[in-house]
Protein backbone atom coordinates (compact mmCIF):
# COMPACT_ATOMS: atom_id res chain seq x y z
CA UNK A 1 0.00 0.00 0.00
CA UNK A 2 2.78 2.40 1.23
CA UNK A 3 5.07 1.88 -1.92
CA UNK A 4 2.08 2.25 -3.87
CA UNK A 5 1.01 5.66 -2.37
CA UNK A 6 5.08 6.69 -2.75
CA UNK A 7 5.27 5.75 -6.50
CA UNK A 8 2.27 7.68 -7.67
CA UNK A 9 3.94 10.79 -5.46
CA UNK A 10 7.47 9.94 -7.27
CA UNK A 11 6.53 9.47 -10.49
CA UNK A 12 7.15 12.51 -13.09
CA UNK A 13 3.50 11.54 -14.69
CA UNK A 14 1.68 12.76 -11.74
CA UNK A 15 3.45 15.63 -11.80
CA UNK A 16 2.92 17.17 -15.04
CA UNK A 17 0.05 18.58 -16.79
CA UNK A 18 -3.13 20.28 -15.78
CA UNK A 19 -4.55 17.68 -13.85
CA UNK A 20 -0.74 17.01 -12.31
CA UNK A 21 0.08 17.39 -8.27
CA UNK A 22 2.14 20.69 -9.79
CA UNK A 23 -1.16 22.69 -10.92
CA UNK A 24 -3.42 21.50 -8.62
CA UNK A 25 -1.32 22.25 -5.84
CA UNK A 26 -0.65 26.25 -7.44
CA UNK A 27 -4.56 26.17 -8.08
CA UNK A 28 -5.00 25.82 -4.16
CA UNK A 29 -2.68 27.99 -3.06
CA UNK A 30 -4.14 30.83 -5.75
CA UNK A 31 -7.55 30.13 -4.15
CA UNK A 32 -6.22 29.99 -0.54
CA UNK A 33 -4.49 33.19 -0.85
CA UNK A 34 -7.68 35.09 -2.87
CA UNK A 35 -9.89 33.92 0.07
CA UNK A 36 -8.13 35.06 2.57
CA UNK A 37 -7.02 38.40 1.32
CA UNK A 38 -11.25 39.04 0.86
CA UNK A 39 -11.73 37.95 3.95
CA UNK A 40 -9.15 39.52 6.00
CA UNK A 41 -10.05 42.99 4.20
CA UNK A 42 -13.84 42.73 4.79
CA UNK A 43 -13.09 41.06 9.29
CA UNK A 44 -10.05 42.96 10.32
CA UNK A 45 -11.15 46.77 9.65
CA UNK A 46 -14.38 45.61 11.03
CA UNK A 47 -12.78 43.75 14.36
CA UNK A 48 -10.09 46.62 14.61
CA UNK A 49 -13.11 48.80 14.80
CA UNK A 50 -15.09 47.04 17.31
CA UNK A 51 -12.07 46.21 19.40
CA UNK A 52 -11.50 50.26 19.55
CA UNK A 53 -14.80 51.56 20.20
CA UNK A 54 -16.55 49.00 22.00
CA UNK A 55 -19.40 48.66 20.03
CA UNK A 56 -21.49 46.08 18.05
CA UNK A 57 -19.61 43.15 20.16
CA UNK A 58 -22.30 41.24 19.37
CA UNK A 59 -20.90 41.03 15.84
CA UNK A 60 -18.02 38.28 17.31
CA UNK A 61 -20.51 36.52 19.21
CA UNK A 62 -22.86 36.01 16.02
CA UNK A 63 -19.83 35.03 14.10
CA UNK A 64 -18.56 32.92 16.38
CA UNK A 65 -21.76 31.08 16.75
CA UNK A 66 -21.84 30.16 12.54
CA UNK A 67 -19.07 27.48 13.78
CA UNK A 68 -21.50 25.58 14.82
CA UNK A 69 -22.77 25.32 11.05
CA UNK A 70 -21.30 22.34 9.23
CA UNK A 71 -18.72 23.74 6.69
CA UNK A 72 -19.68 21.06 4.23
CA UNK A 73 -23.31 21.79 4.48
CA UNK A 74 -22.73 25.34 3.71
CA UNK A 75 -20.64 24.40 0.95
CA UNK A 76 -23.10 22.20 -0.47
CA UNK A 77 -26.12 24.47 0.40
CA UNK A 78 -24.50 27.43 -1.01
CA UNK A 79 -23.26 26.11 -4.54
CA UNK A 80 -27.13 24.40 -4.76
CA UNK A 81 -28.55 27.89 -4.59
CA UNK A 82 -25.64 29.68 -6.35
CA UNK A 83 -24.17 27.21 -8.74
CA UNK A 84 -27.01 27.08 -11.50
CA UNK A 85 -27.35 31.15 -11.23
CA UNK A 86 -23.99 31.77 -12.91
CA UNK A 87 -22.02 30.42 -16.08
CA UNK A 88 -19.25 28.76 -17.08
CA UNK A 89 -16.07 28.03 -14.93
CA UNK A 90 -17.49 30.46 -12.11
CA UNK A 91 -20.31 28.28 -11.68
CA UNK A 92 -17.61 26.21 -9.68
CA UNK A 93 -15.94 28.64 -8.49
CA UNK A 94 -17.41 31.67 -6.82
CA UNK A 95 -19.58 29.52 -5.11
CA UNK A 96 -16.83 28.01 -3.03
CA UNK A 97 -14.78 31.04 -2.90
CA UNK A 98 -18.05 32.68 -1.38
CA UNK A 99 -18.20 29.86 1.52
CA UNK A 100 -14.36 29.86 1.72
CA UNK A 101 -14.78 33.76 2.72
CA UNK A 102 -17.79 33.47 5.14
CA UNK A 103 -15.34 30.92 6.94
CA UNK A 104 -12.73 32.70 6.93
CA UNK A 105 -14.53 35.45 8.72
CA UNK A 106 -14.90 34.49 12.37
CA UNK A 107 -11.38 33.43 13.46
CA UNK A 108 -10.33 36.85 11.59
CA UNK A 109 -12.55 38.78 13.36
CA UNK A 110 -12.27 37.17 16.53
CA UNK A 111 -8.07 37.81 16.34
CA UNK A 112 -8.72 41.82 15.54
CA UNK A 113 -11.88 42.32 18.06
CA UNK A 114 -9.95 40.67 20.89
CA UNK A 115 -6.43 41.72 20.04
CA UNK A 116 -7.56 45.32 20.08
CA UNK A 117 -9.43 44.80 22.93
CA UNK A 118 -6.83 42.99 25.19
CA UNK A 119 -4.65 46.64 25.03
CA UNK A 120 -3.24 47.89 28.14
CA UNK A 121 -5.85 50.47 29.42
CA UNK A 122 -2.28 52.14 30.74
CA UNK A 123 -0.55 52.29 27.02
CA UNK A 124 -3.92 53.81 25.68
CA UNK A 125 -4.35 56.34 28.46
CA UNK A 126 -0.63 57.05 28.10
CA UNK A 127 -1.05 57.45 23.88
CA UNK A 128 -4.16 59.95 24.30
CA UNK A 129 -1.92 61.50 26.79
CA UNK A 130 0.98 62.23 24.36
CA UNK A 131 -1.90 63.82 22.14
CA UNK A 132 -2.13 61.21 20.07
CA UNK A 133 -6.20 61.52 17.78
CA UNK A 134 -8.01 58.13 18.04
CA UNK A 135 -6.20 57.19 14.26
CA UNK A 136 -3.08 57.12 15.85
CA UNK A 137 -4.05 55.73 18.85
CA UNK A 138 -5.31 52.53 17.00
CA UNK A 139 -2.70 52.34 14.49
CA UNK A 140 0.33 52.96 16.48
CA UNK A 141 -0.23 51.76 19.70
CA UNK A 142 -3.40 49.23 19.43
CA UNK A 143 -2.65 47.41 16.10
CA UNK A 144 1.15 46.65 16.90
CA UNK A 145 -0.04 45.44 20.57
CA UNK A 146 -3.17 43.43 18.88
CA UNK A 147 -0.83 42.09 15.90
CA UNK A 148 0.08 38.74 18.08
CA UNK A 149 -3.61 38.22 18.60
CA UNK A 150 -4.70 39.32 15.09
CA UNK A 151 -1.53 36.34 13.17
CA UNK A 152 -3.35 34.29 15.08
CA UNK A 153 -6.56 34.37 13.80
CA UNK A 154 -4.87 34.76 10.26
CA UNK A 155 -3.48 31.51 11.07
CA UNK A 156 -6.34 29.64 12.11
CA UNK A 157 -8.01 30.91 8.62
CA UNK A 158 -5.80 29.95 6.40
CA UNK A 159 -5.74 27.23 7.85
CA UNK A 160 -9.31 26.50 7.91
CA UNK A 161 -9.64 27.78 4.26
CA UNK A 162 -6.93 25.25 3.24
CA UNK A 163 -9.32 22.13 4.68
CA UNK A 164 -11.90 23.87 3.35
CA UNK A 165 -11.02 23.97 -0.20
CA UNK A 166 -10.09 20.56 0.07
CA UNK A 167 -13.73 19.78 0.56
CA UNK A 168 -14.69 22.06 -1.75
CA UNK A 169 -13.56 19.63 -4.96
CA UNK A 170 -16.73 17.66 -4.12
CA UNK A 171 -18.47 20.51 -5.71
CA UNK A 172 -16.08 20.73 -8.74
CA UNK A 173 -13.88 23.23 -7.37
CA UNK A 174 -10.08 22.33 -8.86
CA UNK A 175 -7.30 21.90 -6.20
CA UNK A 176 -5.34 19.54 -4.72
CA UNK A 177 -8.54 17.86 -3.19
CA UNK A 178 -9.55 16.85 -6.40
CA UNK A 179 -6.98 14.20 -5.82
CA UNK A 180 -9.07 12.61 -2.86
CA UNK A 181 -12.46 13.04 -4.52
CA UNK A 182 -11.48 12.04 -7.90
CA UNK A 183 -9.77 9.13 -6.20
CA UNK A 184 -12.61 7.93 -4.08
CA UNK A 185 -14.78 8.12 -6.49
CA UNK A 186 -12.69 5.44 -8.92
CA UNK A 187 -11.57 3.58 -5.98
CA UNK A 188 -7.77 4.23 -6.52
CA UNK A 189 -6.63 4.70 -2.80
CA UNK A 190 -2.70 5.11 -4.09
CA UNK A 191 -3.87 8.89 -5.77
CA UNK A 192 -6.03 9.73 -2.61
CA UNK A 193 -3.90 8.28 -0.26
CA UNK A 194 -1.12 10.84 -2.48
CA UNK A 195 -3.25 13.54 -2.35
CA UNK A 196 -3.50 13.78 1.31
CA UNK A 197 -0.14 13.73 2.22
CA UNK A 198 0.52 16.40 -0.25
CA UNK A 199 -2.46 18.32 1.48
CA UNK A 200 -1.13 17.64 5.29
CA UNK A 201 2.27 18.99 4.10
CA UNK A 202 0.77 22.05 2.24
CA UNK A 203 -0.99 23.26 5.64
CA UNK A 204 1.90 22.33 7.73
CA UNK A 205 4.01 24.23 5.45
CA UNK A 206 1.94 27.26 5.37
CA UNK A 207 1.26 27.33 9.20
CA UNK A 208 5.36 27.13 9.69
CA UNK A 209 5.30 30.20 7.24
CA UNK A 210 2.78 32.30 8.56
CA UNK A 211 4.28 31.24 12.27
CA UNK A 212 7.63 32.69 11.18
CA UNK A 213 6.31 35.21 9.76
CA UNK A 214 4.70 36.08 12.97
CA UNK A 215 7.63 36.13 14.93
CA UNK A 216 9.37 38.10 12.63
CA UNK A 217 6.44 40.74 12.65
CA UNK A 218 5.38 41.15 16.18
CA UNK A 219 7.38 43.97 18.40
CA UNK A 220 10.05 42.46 20.62
CA UNK A 221 8.44 43.78 23.60
CA UNK A 222 5.57 42.28 22.83
CA UNK A 223 7.07 38.56 22.27
CA UNK A 224 9.33 38.46 24.84
CA UNK A 225 11.95 38.57 23.09
CA UNK A 226 13.60 41.23 24.83
CA UNK A 227 16.80 39.84 26.94
CA UNK A 228 15.54 40.13 29.77
CA UNK A 229 12.51 38.04 29.17
CA UNK A 230 14.43 35.52 27.12
CA UNK A 231 14.78 32.38 28.29
CA UNK A 232 11.95 32.99 31.15
CA UNK A 233 8.89 32.80 28.40
CA UNK A 234 8.61 31.40 24.86
CA UNK A 235 6.81 33.02 22.13
CA UNK A 236 4.05 30.23 22.69
CA UNK A 237 3.69 30.93 25.86
CA UNK A 238 2.03 34.19 25.24
CA UNK A 239 -0.51 35.18 22.47
CA UNK A 240 -3.56 33.02 22.87
CA UNK A 241 -4.45 32.27 26.12
CA UNK A 242 -5.05 35.49 27.49
CA UNK A 243 -7.95 35.86 24.94
CA UNK A 244 -9.37 32.60 26.16
CA UNK A 245 -8.94 32.75 29.91
CA UNK A 246 -10.61 36.45 29.96
CA UNK A 247 -13.65 34.91 27.77
CA UNK A 248 -13.95 31.60 27.68
CA UNK A 249 -16.32 30.71 24.67
CA UNK A 250 -16.61 34.02 23.14
CA UNK A 251 -13.13 34.72 21.99
CA UNK A 252 -11.39 31.51 20.56
CA UNK A 253 -9.25 31.83 17.27
CA UNK A 254 -9.06 28.40 16.91
CA UNK A 255 -11.43 27.19 13.28
CA UNK A 256 -11.46 24.34 11.29
CA UNK A 257 -12.94 22.71 8.50
CA UNK B 1 -41.20 19.17 6.95
CA UNK B 2 -42.48 16.40 6.07
CA UNK B 3 -39.44 15.01 4.74
CA UNK B 4 -38.74 15.42 8.57
CA UNK B 5 -41.38 13.21 9.49
CA UNK B 6 -41.18 10.57 6.71
CA UNK B 7 -37.62 10.07 7.87
CA UNK B 8 -37.63 11.04 11.30
CA UNK B 9 -36.66 7.10 12.93
CA UNK B 10 -33.31 7.59 10.21
CA UNK B 11 -32.49 11.02 11.32
CA UNK B 12 -32.80 9.86 15.02
CA UNK B 13 -30.35 7.12 14.05
CA UNK B 14 -27.65 9.30 12.47
CA UNK B 15 -27.86 11.48 14.97
CA UNK B 16 -27.28 9.14 17.77
CA UNK B 17 -24.43 7.76 15.27
CA UNK B 18 -23.26 11.14 14.58
CA UNK B 19 -23.09 11.65 18.80
CA UNK B 20 -21.10 8.61 19.06
CA UNK B 21 -18.28 9.48 16.45
CA UNK B 22 -18.52 13.37 17.66
CA UNK B 23 -18.33 12.59 21.81
CA UNK B 24 -16.66 9.18 21.97
CA UNK B 25 -13.67 11.03 20.69
CA UNK B 26 -13.99 14.01 23.17
CA UNK B 27 -14.41 11.48 26.50
CA UNK B 28 -10.95 9.93 25.02
CA UNK B 29 -9.31 13.03 24.07
CA UNK B 30 -9.56 14.59 27.47
CA UNK B 31 -8.62 11.16 29.43
CA UNK B 32 -5.21 11.78 26.68
CA UNK B 33 -5.05 15.35 27.30
CA UNK B 34 -5.07 15.54 31.35
CA UNK B 35 -1.68 13.91 31.62
CA UNK B 36 -0.07 15.36 28.62
CA UNK B 37 -1.35 18.51 30.02
CA UNK B 38 -0.27 17.96 33.27
CA UNK B 39 3.18 17.06 31.37
CA UNK B 40 3.61 20.41 29.74
CA UNK B 41 2.02 22.52 32.72
CA UNK B 42 5.07 20.59 34.79
CA UNK B 43 8.22 20.93 32.53
CA UNK B 44 9.01 24.08 31.01
CA UNK B 45 11.55 22.34 28.72
CA UNK B 46 8.74 19.78 27.23
CA UNK B 47 6.33 22.64 27.20
CA UNK B 48 7.00 24.06 23.64
CA UNK B 49 6.96 20.31 22.17
CA UNK B 50 3.65 19.15 24.05
CA UNK B 51 2.15 22.37 23.13
CA UNK B 52 3.30 22.62 19.27
CA UNK B 53 3.54 19.77 18.39
CA UNK B 54 -0.27 18.86 19.51
CA UNK B 55 -1.28 22.01 17.81
CA UNK B 56 0.40 21.20 14.55
CA UNK B 57 -1.73 17.99 14.11
CA UNK B 58 -5.02 20.26 14.13
CA UNK B 59 -3.27 22.08 11.34
CA UNK B 60 -4.39 18.59 8.67
CA UNK B 61 -7.40 18.88 7.01
CA UNK B 62 -9.50 16.52 7.96
CA UNK B 63 -10.69 14.98 4.88
CA UNK B 64 -6.68 14.11 4.17
CA UNK B 65 -6.67 12.75 7.68
CA UNK B 66 -9.75 10.48 7.39
CA UNK B 67 -8.01 9.25 4.04
CA UNK B 68 -4.89 8.94 5.89
CA UNK B 69 -5.81 6.60 8.85
CA UNK B 70 -6.24 3.21 6.55
CA UNK B 71 -2.42 3.49 6.01
CA UNK B 72 -1.51 4.48 9.45
CA UNK B 73 -3.15 2.21 11.40
CA UNK B 74 -4.12 -0.63 8.85
CA UNK B 75 -7.89 -0.06 8.83
CA UNK B 76 -10.25 -0.24 5.73
CA UNK B 77 -11.62 3.29 4.33
CA UNK B 78 -14.72 2.79 5.34
CA UNK B 79 -14.26 1.80 9.18
CA UNK B 80 -15.72 4.06 11.81
CA UNK B 81 -12.49 3.65 14.07
CA UNK B 82 -10.72 5.88 10.91
CA UNK B 83 -12.97 8.63 12.35
CA UNK B 84 -12.99 8.00 16.08
CA UNK B 85 -9.31 8.17 16.08
CA UNK B 86 -8.89 11.09 13.83
CA UNK B 87 -11.42 13.21 15.78
CA UNK B 88 -9.92 12.33 19.12
CA UNK B 89 -6.34 13.37 17.63
CA UNK B 90 -8.07 16.27 16.77
CA UNK B 91 -9.62 16.55 20.65
CA UNK B 92 -6.15 16.17 22.03
CA UNK B 93 -4.99 19.06 19.57
CA UNK B 94 -6.96 21.66 20.92
CA UNK B 95 -6.69 20.44 24.60
CA UNK B 96 -3.30 19.99 25.64
CA UNK B 97 -2.78 23.75 25.69
CA UNK B 98 -6.58 24.19 27.58
CA UNK B 99 -5.63 21.56 30.28
CA UNK B 100 -2.04 22.97 30.48
CA UNK B 101 -3.49 26.47 30.97
CA UNK B 102 -6.33 25.32 33.19
CA UNK B 103 -3.61 23.72 35.46
CA UNK B 104 -1.34 26.79 35.18
CA UNK B 105 -4.53 28.91 36.57
CA UNK B 106 -4.75 27.10 39.67
CA UNK B 107 -3.33 29.37 42.76
CA UNK B 108 -0.46 29.26 44.08
CA UNK B 109 -1.38 29.35 47.52
CA UNK B 110 -4.38 26.93 47.32
CA UNK B 111 -1.44 24.12 46.12
CA UNK B 112 0.18 25.24 49.10
CA UNK B 113 -2.50 25.19 51.07
CA UNK B 114 -3.29 21.46 50.49
CA UNK B 115 -0.16 20.67 50.56
CA UNK B 116 -0.24 21.76 54.27
CA UNK B 117 -3.10 20.15 55.19
CA UNK B 118 -1.60 16.79 54.15
CA UNK B 119 -2.56 16.19 50.09
CA UNK B 120 -0.16 13.68 48.99
CA UNK B 121 0.61 15.33 45.35
CA UNK B 122 -1.69 12.33 43.30
CA UNK B 123 -4.87 13.28 45.84
CA UNK B 124 -4.19 16.70 45.78
CA UNK B 125 -4.18 16.50 41.75
CA UNK B 126 -7.07 14.79 41.91
CA UNK B 127 -8.99 16.56 44.73
CA UNK B 128 -7.76 20.31 44.46
CA UNK B 129 -6.35 21.23 41.01
CA UNK B 130 -8.48 19.44 38.39
CA UNK B 131 -11.67 20.71 40.09
CA UNK B 132 -10.04 24.31 40.25
CA UNK B 133 -9.44 23.62 36.36
CA UNK B 134 -13.11 22.93 35.72
CA UNK B 135 -13.97 26.09 34.37
CA UNK B 136 -10.90 26.81 31.24
CA UNK B 137 -11.12 22.97 30.83
CA UNK B 138 -14.94 23.16 30.08
CA UNK B 139 -14.22 26.43 27.59
CA UNK B 140 -11.68 24.22 25.82
CA UNK B 141 -13.88 21.25 25.94
CA UNK B 142 -17.21 23.26 24.47
CA UNK B 143 -15.10 24.75 21.25
CA UNK B 144 -13.65 20.95 20.78
CA UNK B 145 -17.33 19.76 20.90
CA UNK B 146 -18.43 21.95 18.25
CA UNK B 147 -15.92 21.80 16.19
CA UNK B 148 -16.03 17.49 16.07
CA UNK B 149 -19.74 18.02 15.47
CA UNK B 150 -19.11 19.92 12.24
CA UNK B 151 -16.06 17.89 11.34
CA UNK B 152 -17.61 14.10 12.10
CA UNK B 153 -20.21 15.80 8.74
CA UNK B 154 -17.05 15.72 6.28
CA UNK B 155 -16.76 11.85 6.62
CA UNK B 156 -20.11 11.45 4.71
CA UNK B 157 -17.62 12.08 1.65
CA UNK B 158 -15.81 9.17 2.46
CA UNK B 159 -19.52 7.19 2.92
CA UNK B 160 -18.94 7.32 6.84
CA UNK B 161 -22.44 6.89 8.19
CA UNK B 162 -24.07 10.13 10.01
CA UNK B 163 -25.82 13.56 9.67
CA UNK B 164 -23.47 13.91 6.95
CA UNK B 165 -25.06 11.65 4.77
CA UNK B 166 -27.61 14.53 4.26
CA UNK B 167 -25.54 17.01 3.34
CA UNK B 168 -23.79 14.55 0.55
CA UNK B 169 -27.58 13.14 -0.84
CA UNK B 170 -29.12 16.08 -0.39
CA UNK B 171 -26.57 17.46 -3.00
CA UNK B 172 -26.18 14.77 -5.14
CA UNK B 173 -29.95 14.42 -5.75
CA UNK B 174 -30.27 18.91 -5.67
CA UNK B 175 -32.84 18.78 -3.27
CA UNK B 176 -31.77 21.71 -0.91
CA UNK B 177 -34.65 20.82 1.89
CA UNK B 178 -32.43 17.81 2.78
CA UNK B 179 -29.21 19.57 3.20
CA UNK B 180 -31.20 22.26 5.28
CA UNK B 181 -32.38 19.49 7.37
CA UNK B 182 -28.66 17.89 7.51
CA UNK B 183 -27.30 21.56 8.57
CA UNK B 184 -30.44 22.32 11.22
CA UNK B 185 -29.59 18.93 13.10
CA UNK B 186 -25.86 19.50 13.07
CA UNK B 187 -26.57 22.43 14.65
CA UNK B 188 -28.72 21.16 17.01
CA UNK B 189 -26.37 18.36 17.55
CA UNK B 190 -23.62 20.71 18.21
CA UNK B 191 -26.09 22.66 20.96
CA UNK B 192 -26.67 19.82 22.93
CA UNK B 193 -23.20 18.97 23.58
CA UNK B 194 -22.81 22.72 24.44
CA UNK B 195 -25.16 22.64 26.73
CA UNK B 196 -24.21 19.02 28.29
CA UNK B 197 -21.06 20.69 29.06
CA UNK B 198 -22.00 23.75 30.61
CA UNK B 199 -24.33 22.25 32.49
CA UNK B 200 -21.84 19.96 34.07
CA UNK B 201 -19.66 22.51 34.43
CA UNK B 202 -22.19 24.26 36.86
CA UNK B 203 -22.97 21.01 38.45
CA UNK B 204 -18.70 20.32 38.83
CA UNK B 205 -18.36 23.90 40.47
CA UNK B 206 -20.48 24.50 43.37
CA UNK B 207 -18.59 27.20 44.85
CA UNK B 208 -18.63 29.56 41.56
CA UNK B 209 -22.19 29.87 42.17
CA UNK B 210 -21.89 30.56 45.49
CA UNK B 211 -19.76 33.34 44.50
CA UNK B 212 -22.21 34.72 42.00
CA UNK B 213 -25.53 34.92 44.82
Amino acid sequence: MITQVWQWLTSASSWEGSAGIGHRLLQHLEYSAITVLIASALAIPLGLWIGHTGRGRWMVTAANSLRAVPSLGLLFAVALWLGPKLHGNSAYVVPSIVVLVVLAIPPLLAGAYAGVAGVDPAARDAAHGMGMTEGQVLLQVEVPCALPLMLSGVRSATLQVIATATIASAVSLGGLGRFLIDGLALGEYNVMAGGAIVVALLALGVDTVLAALQAAVVSPGLSGGTSRFRGRRTRTDRGQPTASENEPGVVGVVAKG
Amino acid sequence: MSFVSANWGDIVHRALLHAWLAGLPLFLGLLISLPVGWLAQRSRVLRPFLVVGSGLLYTIPSLALFILMPLIIGTKILDPLNVIIAMTIYTIALLVRSVSDALAAVPADVRQAATAMGYTPARRFLAVDLPLAVPVLAAGLRVAAVSNVSIVSVASLVGISQLGFYLTDGYERTYGTEIGVGIVACVVLALIFDLTIVLLARVLTPWQRVNAA
